[in-house]
């Protein structure tokens, strides 16, 4: 097993003209948690959307796990081990916290019953406490449906999914864009804990302070390019926005933007 | 945002936030209803609605009223509950009284017998070799042509992309017009023995609860009723989990369709005959039973239970009016005010729900 979990090279999306994504490459290591800031249209989104398999790449490869790996739509993605947590809410409002957590994938008995078959809530209802522990989020009642729930808390469920089931990278897309200060604590606390965990993450964020106290490693997108692969320790915020608003490049990527 | 009754994040346990099921609202809407009957009834007609207000008989309900009020929505009401499914997916079924109407002439034409009185049968519609044929063949008719129906309107609805409105419209039109077109508008009639003992009596009624229980515990206990339910809930976020949302549609209209089917080959052996324009506004009817029982246009919310009382509902009405000697078409203005009522209702509960959120 290497200690490698994702690595692109020459990752490249073209919507017809527009050069959305140009050679990306990047390494993301067990265990570790990444930040990738930019501004709007710089590329962050179109990168996600390139590993997650929501889209088609134009050119390159992925390598996820040790595999090469070519995901035909986010389905593949997630059974690969994938787990994104996308910016709009892909949860259904009337059922309640185990349903939503184990949608498309619900457990099961009597299988010989096809599509009739009979959902095994007992066991659900127990993975998803296991899960909310194991991510800290606390749900007054996981029987409440979704749509009688804060926005902080809709997120955690999301959030929580990814932990429910054993996966090898976590993405999340502007986690906490739409949150109050509290319900961003909340969010920010599980991240800490999916670190704790060695769980891989990709976060994409506009949030400055919010990068510097959860991440290992900083990556900056600037009109569809790499522009700075950056240690925390190394950096501060200063210097991050000055690539991010294009007054400096990093030394590896000149001549790229 | 409020720090003090939620706490962090609104993550502490708030009492005032547990769910109150939607279908005891349902039933003290029912209980309502037939104690209004009750007190209309004492004072305008000395009787009372339910209870055995006769000397001459000692039970404690008036048995007769209601086996009636039952009898008389168990046939809408078999429809009722596919049209429920179609409902939560965020659906509309409106092709399911014209399915009835051609599924009672098709079904009906393979359970006719070869000898009435004596004479042969003046309404045969095939010749003798599909005269006399065993039960089974004009039920499995009937449940095959209300299955082709609903999966039509499914393959319509889920691969076309065509609005269910539309899609099951245009299957009502045709659906009628299949019934007229099977015999020219002719009746047909005389069924065989066995054939007439599946709508006779109670038999209605049996099916109707033994389906609503049977269907009850599909919505949910089964992956079936919980994919119907997300996909009318937030169908986007179906797709994105892997459910293979088309399939489920036209699953969920086959249903519907075979459960329109059903009703076709119960009415028609209680009839005794099928005519062309049997079921006619039964769609409207199965619709309105399902709203009045709190089931959600938009999709996503409703149970089978909620309907069955809905059915009720109606049928009290409807049995409430006979029996204070007022005309029907009081009866009908009065549902219509009830169907707005529920849904603003419900929209008003809603609203106020996602408010405290």
């Amino acid at each position: 097993m290497s200690d490698t979990i994702l690595e692109t090279s020459d990752l490249t999306k073209h919507y017809g003209g527009v050069h959305a994504l140009e050679g990306a490459n990047f390494v993301l290591k067990r265990g570790e948690h990444v930040a990738i800031m930019g501004d709007n249209g710089a590329g962050k989104s179109t990168f996600v959307r390139q590993i997650t398999g929501v889209e088609q790449r134009t050119r390159g490869t992925v390598v996820f796990d040790g595999e090469k790996v070519n995901f035909a739509g986010p389905l593949d993605a997630r059974e690969a081990g994938i787990e994104t947590v996308f910016q709009t809410l892909a949860l259904a409002d009337d059922l309640n916290v185990p349903d939503n957590l184990f949608l498309g994938r619900e457990k099961t008995k009597w299988n010989f019953l096809g599509p009739f078959r009979v959902l095994d809530y007992k066991a659900m209802r127990a993975d998803t406490i296991a899960g909310l522990e194991k991510t800290g989020v606390k749900i007054p009642n996981i029987k409440n449906t979704i749509a009688n729930m804060s926005g902080g808390q809709r997120q955690c469920v999301a959030i929580a999914r990814t932990a429910t089931f054993a996966s090898k990278l976590t993405i999340m897309d502007e986690p906490t864009a739409a949150l109050g200060v509290q319900e961003t604590a909340q969010v920010e606390n599980i991240i800490r804990t999916l670190k704790e965990q060695g769980e891989s993450l990709i976060l994409v964020s506009h949030n400055m302070r919010q990068v510097f106290d959860l991440v290992d490693r900083i990556i900056v997108f600037r009109r569809g390019r790499m522009v700075a692969n950056l240690n925390k320790e190394d950096t501060n915020g200063e210097d991050v926005v000055s690539y991010i608003t294009g007054a400096k490049t990093g030394a590896e990527y000149e001549g790229a933007a | 945002m409020s720090d003090t009754s939620h706490g962090t994040g609104g993550l502490t346990f708030d009492k005032s936030k547990r769910q109150w099921p939607n279908e005891l609202n349902v039933l003290a809407a029912l209980f309502l209803i037939i104690g209004i009957f009750e007190v209309l009834g004492a004072i305008f007609v000395g009787q009372s609605l339910l209870f055995d207000s006769n000397d001459r008989f000692d039970s404690i309900f008036n048995e007769q009223r209601l086996r009636i009020i039952i009898i008389q929505v168990a046939i809408v009401g078999i429809i009722a509950l596919g049209v429920t499914q179609v409902i939560i997916t965020a659906g509309i079924d409106l092709s399911s009284g014209s399915v009835l109407g051609a599924t009672a002439m098709i079904a009906m034409s393979f359970a006719q017998v070869s000898v009435v009185n004596g004479n042969p049968n003046p309404k045969a519609i095939f010749g003798p070799a599909f005269l006399d044929l065993p039960v089974i063949v004009p039920i499995f008719v009937g449940l095959g042509c209300g299955i082709l129906a609903g999966i039509i309107n499914g393959i319509l609805v889920a691969y076309s992309r065509i609005p269910p409105f539309i899609a099951t419209l245009g299957m009502m039109l045709f659906a009628r017009g299949v019934a007229q077109w099977w015999s020219s508008g002719n009746p047909v009639s005389f069924p065989t023995e066995s054939y007439a003992k599946i709508g006779a009596g109670m038999m209605p009624v049996i099916i109707f609860l033994a389906l609503a229980v049977l269907f009850h515990l599909v919505m949910n206990y089964t992956i079936y009723g919980k994919h119907t339910y997300a996909i009318g809930s937030n169908e986007a976020a179906a797709r994105m989990s892997g459910i293979n949302v088309p399939r489920h549609l036209v699953l969920v209209y086959a249903i519907a369709g075979m459960l329109a089917g059903l009703s076709a080959v119960i009415l028609t052996s209680k009839n005794l005959t099928a005519q062309s324009g049997m079921g006619l506004s039964y769609e409207l009817d199965a619709i309105a039973m399902a709203v009045i029982g709190g089931v959600s246009l938009f999709g996503g919310r409703g149970s089978i239970i909620g309907t069955v009382i809905g059915a009720l509902i109606i049928g009290v009405i409807t049995s409430g009016f006979t029996f204070l000697r007022l005309g029907a078409f009081y009866q009908e203005m009065v549902l219509g005010c009830i169907i707005v009522g529920a849904v603003a209702l419900d929209q008003w509960q809603q609203k106020r729900a996602a408010a405290k959120a």
